[in-house]
């Protein structure tokens, strides 16, 4: 725990003498205790993925879905307090439909990002309300060609809309992290929730960042997403736990640029290695194990 | 001279007498959307065994005027339905992009490629029949509010129990359903060539996907040979359980105007 309050923790507009927001950082602390969520950049789309804890066996397997649809190319998971998360996704999708509103075209991934990163802020700053309990993960693909206006009739002009300059390329997979100060930026890889330190440190040994781009595919992505979940996820703690995943891939990809559920058998294919990579890692455990003892 | 804003560029009334100004306060409702401008012409769909064809042109017309040439008036609907429009073009837009926002609410509450065994149809989806019946609620409310769409639209696509569904509904609410329609002018001259080959359910459900393609596309020189307000560049779109096929570059092709010769009475002829 971080230092004691003394009387600057009980309300949020309050600064302390040190200059930190004691409400903010409880915030953290509820994102800290939700199920690991992480989302991976790669070089044609972004995979979201969440360890979803099942709290009861009279659950329904597979129903209560955590990583939410926010346009067609968008899509956030989150980790912390459930209800807080639900309540950001209307908001998201309110944001997003109010920018085709406005510009008849599919809200760009940064935007989504800036403006829920100035919801999530705003909930730092009066007394009537408190932080979001939350840390959520937004990944989204913008279209790279020329996307036709919602509603448009004709083919437009053959130039396209302008205003581009050649050589220089538009759109593609992006990540973002929102937390609950409002603090985001845009991410190779991020994670959240429990497992973050440990989720962190294998979405580093990823080669996902780099001058030339990331050269992890998404299928391969979403074997990873899986792998790091598992790696991530604290037996101890939890017991039981449900993968969900979705993707979105670009419009030549298997998504068709839009935001889906990871396909069932490719889901399952990747829990299949994901555990069989965490059985051979603890073989490699006992065989050292063994050989320290001799 | 008058130098008052409400006078400027207004004909001088000492030269051409008192402007009549009437038309500039009327206290009635607003009309400017009581009646079309930029239209679209017919719509035609014929149903067949595993699916529904659907074609219009691609010219959007200002009255006479042949104004725009690469106008899609066909819009499929979550690769599962086809919507085609005849009438207002910017109504079409309006609703277009009404549609839009229902499909992305949709994507909202269903995942179909979760399971690939799963079709679209059967993944609980809105399906043609439940956006027909949208359609056609959303038509009549707001001819009640006398403010209608100006449009006359198809919609093809999959009922609930998966068969094929072909359905209209007009400005005022209206709606039909048939084993071929097609809208507009098509009434009268793509309807009986249509109903020629499937005047029944038990017909259309006879017809093979390249036979009523066929069927549409012989329709669509018709109305071009007929109707003063086509063109000869259409699009076409198939709808079957696997989704939706659209093509919106076609062309006539071998047009015949011999049956020209044969007509008088119109126009400047002097024998």
């Amino acid at each position: 725990m971080t230092s004691i309050g003394t009387g600057y923790d009980l309300a949020n507009s309050i600064f302390s003498p040190d200059g930190r927001n004691f409400q903010v950082e409880y915030a953290v602390k509820a994102v800290e205790n939700g199920g690991t969520s992480i989302g991976i950049r790669c070089k044609d789309g972004v995979v979201l993925a969440v360890e979803k804890v099942v709290t009861s066996k009279l659950l329904k397997a597979g129903a209560n879905k955590r990583i939410a649809t926010i346009d067609r190319h968008l899509g956030i998971v989150y980790s912390g307090m459930i209800p807080d998360g639900r309540h950001f996704i209307d908001r998201a999708r309110d944001e997003a439909r109010a920018w085709r509103d406005t510009f008849k075209t599919p809200i760009p991934t940064a935007d989504l990002a800036s403006r829920m990163g100035g919801y999530m802020q705003a909930y730092t700053l009066y007394q009537s309300v408190r932080p979001f309990g939350i840390t959520a993960i937004i990944g989204g693909f913008d279209s790279t060609s020329e996307a036709p206006v919602d509603g448009e009739v004709g083919a437009g002009p053959s130039c396209g809309a302008g205003g581009k300059v050649p050589g220089k390329t538009y759109g593609g997979p992006f990540l973002y992290m929102v937390e609950p100060s409002g603090l985001y930026w845009g991410y190779y890889g991020a994670a959240t929730g429990k497992g973050r330190q440990a989720a962190k440190a294998e979405l580093e040994k990823l080669d996902l960042g780099g001058p030339a781009g990331p050269s992890l595919t998404l299928e391969q992505a979403v074997k990873e997403a899986a792998r790091i979940i598992y790696v991530s996820h604290d037996d101890s703690k939890d017991k039981e736990f449900e993968l969900e995943m979705t993707w979105i891939s670009g419009a030549d990809g298997p998504t068709k640029g839009l935001h889906r559920e990871v396909p069932k058998e490719l889901r399952e294919e990747a829990e299949r290695l994901a555990k069989k990579a965490l059985e051979d890692d603890e073989d490699d455990e006992d065989e050292e194990e063994e050989k320290m003892e001799e | 001279m008058d130098h008052r804003p409400q006078a400027w560029g207004r004909p001088r009334d000492d030269v051409y007498g008192a402007y009549d100004a009437s038309y500039l306060h009327t206290n009635g409702p607003k009309t400017a959307t009581q009646s079309p401008i930029v239209t679209g012409t017919s719509v035609i769909a014929l149903k067949f065994k595993d699916g529904v064809v659907m074609a219009a042109d691609n010219l959007a017309s200002y009255g006479s005027l042949a104004r725009f040439t690469d106008v899609k008036r066909l819009r499929p609907f979550l690769s599962t339905s086809v919507v085609g429009f005849g009438g207002d073009v910017s109504d079409m837009q309006f609703l277009d992009r009404h549609l839009t926002e229902l499909a992305i609410d949709e994507a909202y509450e269903h995942d179909n490629t979760s399971s690939s065994s799963e079709t679209p149809a059967t993944a609980g989806q809105l399906n043609a029949a439940n956006l027909h019946k949208y359609l056609s609620k959303l038509m009549y409310r707001r001819r009640n509010s006398f403010d209608p769409l100006w449009n006359q639209i198809l919609v093809a696509g999959f009922d609930s129990s998966s068969t094929p569904f072909l359905a209209s509904v007009d400005l005022r609410g209206t709606t039909f359903t048939s084993p071929s329609l097609a809208s507009g002018f098509g009434a009268m001259l793509a309807q009986p060539i249509m109903r020629r080959h499937a005047a029944t359910e038990e017909d259309a459900a006879k017809l093979t996907r390249d036979e009523a393609v066929a069927i549409v596309r012989e329709c669509m020189k018709v109305l071009f040979y007929r109707d003063a307000r086509s063109l000869d560049k259409y699009s076409i779109a198939v709808v079957t359980r696997d989704g939706v096929e659209l093509s919106e570059e076609e062309q006539l092709e071998k047009q015949s105007w011999a049956f020209a010769e044969r007509i008088r009475g119109y126009g400047t002829q002097t024998v």
